[in-house]
């Protein structure tokens, strides 16, 4: 195709895309002269592009339509609701032939002579009378379903129908080319081929039949008016004059480009992760420097890069307000639909993906789930229904909510379809709940729609919405309350191109796993408490009172000759007898005799095995094995691996065409090493298992969504112990990592434990004197990493991880302690993170000394804060929310976070009362300062007390703060100084 | 005067890259060969065809190994020879053919291509495009596209 054109096609695409938002507005607002003129001009320019690129029809539809659109401008004319039908009518007719010209290459051959009559009607300041205007819907209908129609008759052809049924059909189309509208003659044309030629191959035998059935009339076909050129020249030239105004701060690049730029940028990260592997084995190299410095480019790059690709969720938006305008109007409902965080960005190519999806939720939530006015006023509910579209980002992740205040899923019917499909029997749904039987909706070939309207219910149901989420290693998550409404939660990776993966390896071969869908990692050893059991041969793990099924990865990639779980049975039963501790991880205060267990292991097991293993390998591999738990979608299960090594920034890449009918990869990359690794698709291991039923958690990620959180909601905990004292529980998102750290390895640096750890050296401190630090063993140690920085917390046993509600009841005075709680069922302590990272070394808390507000303050402030006060906590550093949260919950206050002070500002909308708000100052997109004086600004948050908290707090900064609004400031890490002058500016 | 000579010439004649394969050599398009490699860590890709030997990585490139005496029926290669590797693209993906040497570069005729034997085994029959008479032995020219889609059906 011409240069010229593709170019021309691509602005005009922008323009009518832009359009479809304002056109909207232009039915309450029907004589808003921008909104006009900016029609006008986009038809002018389109007619004055197209004289240029000889496009006769297009052009003669634009001319009419400006001519219109020229006396709306002028005011000449008034604008009815019938002329905006009109306007619509022409901008549908407008991209059809656009779309057309898109895939062609040319122009469609067609007539828009009744379009421009009654153009030229609106011209001459005529009504256009009741039958017309019919007409007019009709015909802008039948644009819309050009691709139903030629739908139509394929499917007819598919079911061996016979030749009288074949008329019908072909009435059908008659009937539709009749009405005056669009559809092109070639289209009609191939939709008669099409339900003829199929047919006729299956059935050779119904020739005769068809031949005696009436042959299809063909619509005559009408001369294209040949185009009267005028003025083109000068056209152009205006137009070029238009187009020069705006200086461009944007650069139109070919997406191609960008694709092959991101390519060169996953070949330089790999590369680069290459090197650091290698300087990692050597640990002084004079490249260290200088590969560091690329490491930091790169990523920057990377980024940055990124960043091109990236594009607001609002894009594939901007055809929905159309959609529920027009549905609305077809259904006779009044339908809102409100966007929320359009300018949300997220990668081209995943947009591109969840586009149709989520067109195809917002038009069902609009035909299925908004009731009629009628009905909603008997329900008690306003006239007019609401459809909310909301996103915004969390972790790596972006969600997108989508919830109507309809009828919500109909259980009845859904229970009903479920049988007449035979996907359940009855006496199965009566064991089902609520959330089991509407997960059926994601089921293939499931429309409860009653009818099919020519808006939803074409057959394209959520199954292959779901389809295409998961495609991209996403999922969706419903929530419906019968009468009420429906709510679906999307959740996304920002990008496909590169992601993190957790690598594992079974049976001597390695493999990536998205971390996206790993939710934990446990350690099983086979005798203990966390074991596999067995329920008739199906392996089945308790996690948390839980019971997750589970299967062997060797086992389903065919990797081993004996199944890994029979033998995990098999061993368990040798292993039951002699009552020998076998599992070293569990045995801490005996290590020599684990060894020896492991090592008679290992001589008695040659003679008994029978594939051939090394003894070695077969020792290690029943001493620890390990359950990667994966969840997909509401679905969880633990999968079977031997070794678990690092996590891995991946750059995926498709797998050849060879391998694609393996289900069970997603991709393969190259690891740091250089090796090839295939990438697992958590959703192909899902499907193996058969059958995936919702477990009750599903409700999990609404709640994820909510994005607030208070002392009220649950925290995961680590628990661990230490010596023979109650134990103890640190939030789990403190801990980056837990590490098994030698003893032996441990060395002194001006008096202070030292490990070096991933290259660098990680100071480490026993949780207190009852920990034997001279034992010869390996000690499990809570590593907490903050900003590169990083401190190792010595601690006996790693006991669990419990999700539960921390309630702090009593403070208390050891210091290194918050509290005491009831957590599962004990007293356990409750650990201050804060109070070892100072003792480690004081700077971590940047300007600890410097308190300019409060510090004479006496601690007897602290008692007087214990009325309930609400504390509203932004930061955007998930680590000092996490330590704050639990020290501010035990100093009484009632703590809710947000991590932006967008999401603040947006608590501050829902209208939520706080009694005082501690800041961030440094945070992306808006600081703290900008944040306090929006606040100050607006009424409603303007009169509550708000505190700076910083690690910087130099005397500018202060003064900068309190300009802001800031009443107080307080550095970062300096406990004490928080809670008096919080108490202080509560109380004072 | 020369270059139209020369032109004319090559209009007829092509360059093959012979390779080894049981002691029966085979002709490649020389074009199509992207890089000749000696034995390679290969990454087994599980529950793929069982002439897919796996993956390995080319300078940053994934390629897919194709252990080619699988492909066409013959027994593993019991020789201590290592193998070697031709990398050929194939719809814009590159493959490395496992096979047991690679020879010479030859310019053949393509009218001295003649049609293959009716005799010839239907696997090899598939993908060879005819039989060139070498001096003392024969040689099959081979599709490598063939070679390669039917495994991808």
């Amino acid at each position: 195709m011409d240069d010229l054109i593709v170019e021309f096609l691509t602005e005009t695409n922008e323009s009518l895309d832009e359009l479809d938002l304002d056109l909207v507005n232009l039915e309450q607002n029907p004589n808003d002269k921008d909104l006009l003129g900016k029609i006008f001009r986009l038809m002018h320019t389109i007619k004055g592009t197209c004289g240029f690129l000889s496009l006769p029809r297009l052009e003669k539809v634009a001319h009419h339509a400006e001519n219109v659109l020229g006396r709306f401008r002028d005011g000449d004319l008034e604008v009815t609701a019938e002329y905006v039908t009109l306007i619509f009518e022409s901008i549908d007719c407008i991209k059809f032939i656009v779309a057309e010209i898109e895939e062609q290459g040319s122009e469609p051959e067609g007539d828009d002579s009744v379009l421009i009559a009654k153009l030229d009607a609106a011209y001459e300041g005529k009504s256009l009378g009741d039958d017309e205007s019919a007409a007019i819907d009709d015909a802008s209908a039948a644009v819309e379903a050009a691709p139903a129609e030629e739908r139509t008759p394929d499917i007819k052809a598919d079911t061996k129908d016979d030749a009288a049924e074949k008329v019908t059909g072909d009435n059908n189309a008659q009937k539709k080319s009749s009405v005056p509208g669009e559809v092109s003659l070639e289209e009609l044309e191939a939709a008669f081929a099409a339900a003829e030629g199929p047919a006729d191959i299956i059935n050779p035998a119904d020739l005769q039949k068809q031949e005696a059935a009436p042959p299809p009339p063909l619509p005559a076909k009408e001369e294209p008016v040949a185009a009267k050129k005028e003025n083109n020249k000068a056209d152009a030239k205006q137009q070029s004059a238009h187009g020069g105004g705006t200086a461009a701060q944007t650069l139109r690049v070919n997406v191609d480009v960008l694709e092959n730029l991101m390519t060169m940028v996953s070949e330089l990260v790999l590369t680069r992760n290459q090197l650091l592997q290698i300087l990692r084995v050597n640990n002084d190299s004079d490249f260290s420097a200088p590969l560091q410095r690329l490491n930091h480019v790169v990523s920057d790059l990377q980024e940055g890069v990124m960043k091109t690709r990236m594009q607001p969720i609002g894009n594939a938006w901007s055809k929905l307000p159309r959609i529920i305008r027009d549905l609305s109007i077809e259904l006779n409902k009044k339908i809102d639909l409100e966007m929320h965080g359009a300018e949300t960005e997220l990668d081209r190519q995943v947009l591109e993906m969840i586009k149709d999806p989520l067109t195809h939720m917002v038009r069902n939530s609009g035909d299925h789930g908004i009731e009629g006015p009628a009905d909603r006023l008997a329900a008690g509910k306003p006239e007019t229904g609401r459809i909310i579209l909301e996103a915004f980002h969390e972790g790596g992740h972006i969600i997108i909510k989508i919830s109507d205040d309809g009828k919500g899923l109909s259980l009845d019917k859904i229970k009903a379809k479920i049988i007449a499909n035979g996907l359940a029997s009855a006496d199965e749904l009566e064991e089902m709940s609520t959330q089991q039987i509407q997960q059926f909706i994601f089921k293939a070939g499931f429309s409860t729609a009653e009818k099919v309207t020519s808006v939803s219910g074409r057959g394209v149901g959520m199954d292959v919405v779901r389809n295409n989420i998961e495609k991209i290693g996403g999922y969706i998550e419903l929530k419906s309350v019968e009468g009420k409404g429906s709510t679906f939660i999307i959740k996304i990776p920002l990008t496909l191109a590169i992601v993190s993966a957790l690598i594992v390896e079974a049976s001597g071969e390695r493999f990536a796993i998205p971390q996206l869908s790993v939710r934990e990692l446990v350690m099983i050893s086979l005798q203990g408490d966390n074991r596999i059991e067995h329920i008739k041969g199906s392996p089945v793990f308790r996690l948390r009172n839980r019971l997750l099924p589970l299967i062997s990865l060797s086992d389903i990639l065919g990797l081993s000759s004996e199944k890994v779980l029979d033998k995990i049975v098999q061993q368990e039963h040798q292993e039951a007898m002699p009552a020998e501790p076998v599992a070293k991880d569990v045995e801490t205060e005996n290590p020599g005799n684990a060894q020896k267990a492991a090592e008679d292991d290992a001589k008695a097991e040659p003679k008994k095995s029978l594939n051939g293993l090394s003894a070695k390998k077969k020792a290690e591999a029943h001493k620890n094995l390990y359950i990667v738990i994966a969840q997909v979608g509401g679905y969880e299960f633990g999968i079977i691996v031997d070794r678990v090594f690092d996590t891995e920034e991946i750059v995926v890449k498709p797998v050849p065409k060879i391998l694609k009918n393996l289900s069970l990869f997603s991709g393969n990359t190259i690891l740091g090493d250089g090796s090839v690794i295939m990438i697992l698709d958590p959703n192909g291991i899902a499907n193996t298992m058969g059958e995936i039923e919702t477990t009750e958690r599903a409700d999990h990620m609404a709640e994820v969504a909510a994005h607030k959180s208070d002392t009220s909601k649950k925290t995961a905990l680590l628990l661990f112990q230490v010596g023979n004292q109650a134990p103890k529980a640190v939030p789990l998102s403190l801990v980056a990592r837990l590490e098994n750290v030698d003893m032996k390895s441990v060395e002194y640096s001006s008096g202070k434990m030292m490990v070096q750890y991933r290259g660098t050296l990680m100071p480490l401190i026993p949780f207190d004197s009852s920990v034997k630090i001279d034992t010869e063993d390996d000690k499990p140690v809570l590593v907490f990493a903050e900003q590169g920085q990083s401190m190792g917390l010595i601690v006996d046993k790693i006991v669990d991880i419990m999700e539960e509600r921390v309630d702090v009841q009593l403070a208390s005075n050891q210091s290194g302690l918050l509290g005491s709680a009831i957590i599962n069922g004990k007293a356990t302590d409750v650990v201050d993170v804060t109070y070892f990272l100072e003792k480690v070394d004081s700077s971590w808390f940047k300007d600890h000394n410097d308190s300019p507000f409060g510090s004479s303050m006496d601690k007897n402030g602290l008692s007087a804060s214990r009325a309930k006060r609400r504390v509203l906590l932004v930061d955007d550093s998930p680590f000092f929310r996490n330590m704050l949260t639990p020290m501010l919950s035990v100093a009484g206050y009632e703590v809710t976070t947000a991590e932006s002070p967008k999401d603040a500002l947006l608590l501050c909308e829902n209208g939520l009362e706080f009694d005082v708000i501690i800041s961030d100052i440094e945070m992306p997109e808006m600081d703290g300062f900008e944040f306090a004086q929006r606040i100050r600004a607006d009424g409603r948050w303007g009169n509550i007390p708000l505190l700076a908290l910083s690690s910087h707090a130099t005397p500018q900064d202060i003064d900068r703060g309190r300009e802001a609004g800031f009443n107080g400031y307080v550095a970062k890490f300096d406990k004490e100084t928080l809670l008096s002058t919080l108490s202080k500016t509560l109380f004072s | 005067m020369m270059e139209n000579a020369l032109e004319t010439e090559n209009l007829n004649a092509r360059d093959y890259l012979i390779i080894v394969i049981a002691e029966q050599r085979f002709g490649i398009p020389v074009l199509q060969v992207e890089d000749v490699l000696r034995q390679q860590a290969i990454t087994k890709i599980p529950l793929a065809a069982p002439e897919i030997a796996g993956s390995l990585n080319l300078r940053g490139r994934i390629v897919t190994a194709i252990d080619v005496r699988k492909r066409l029926g013959i027994e593993t290669n019991k020789s201590a020879k290592p193998p070697m590797s031709v990398v050929v693209e194939h719809d814009h993906e590159l493959y490395s053919l496992i096979i047991d040497d690679v020879g010479d570069v030859i310019t053949l005729d393509n009218d001295g291509i003649e049609k293959n034997p009716g005799t010839l085994d239907p696997i090899w029959r598939d993908i060879s495009v005819g039989i060139y008479q070498m001096k003392d032995e024969l040689l099959v020219i081979m599709d490598v596209s063939k070679l390669l889609d039917a495994m991808n059906a």
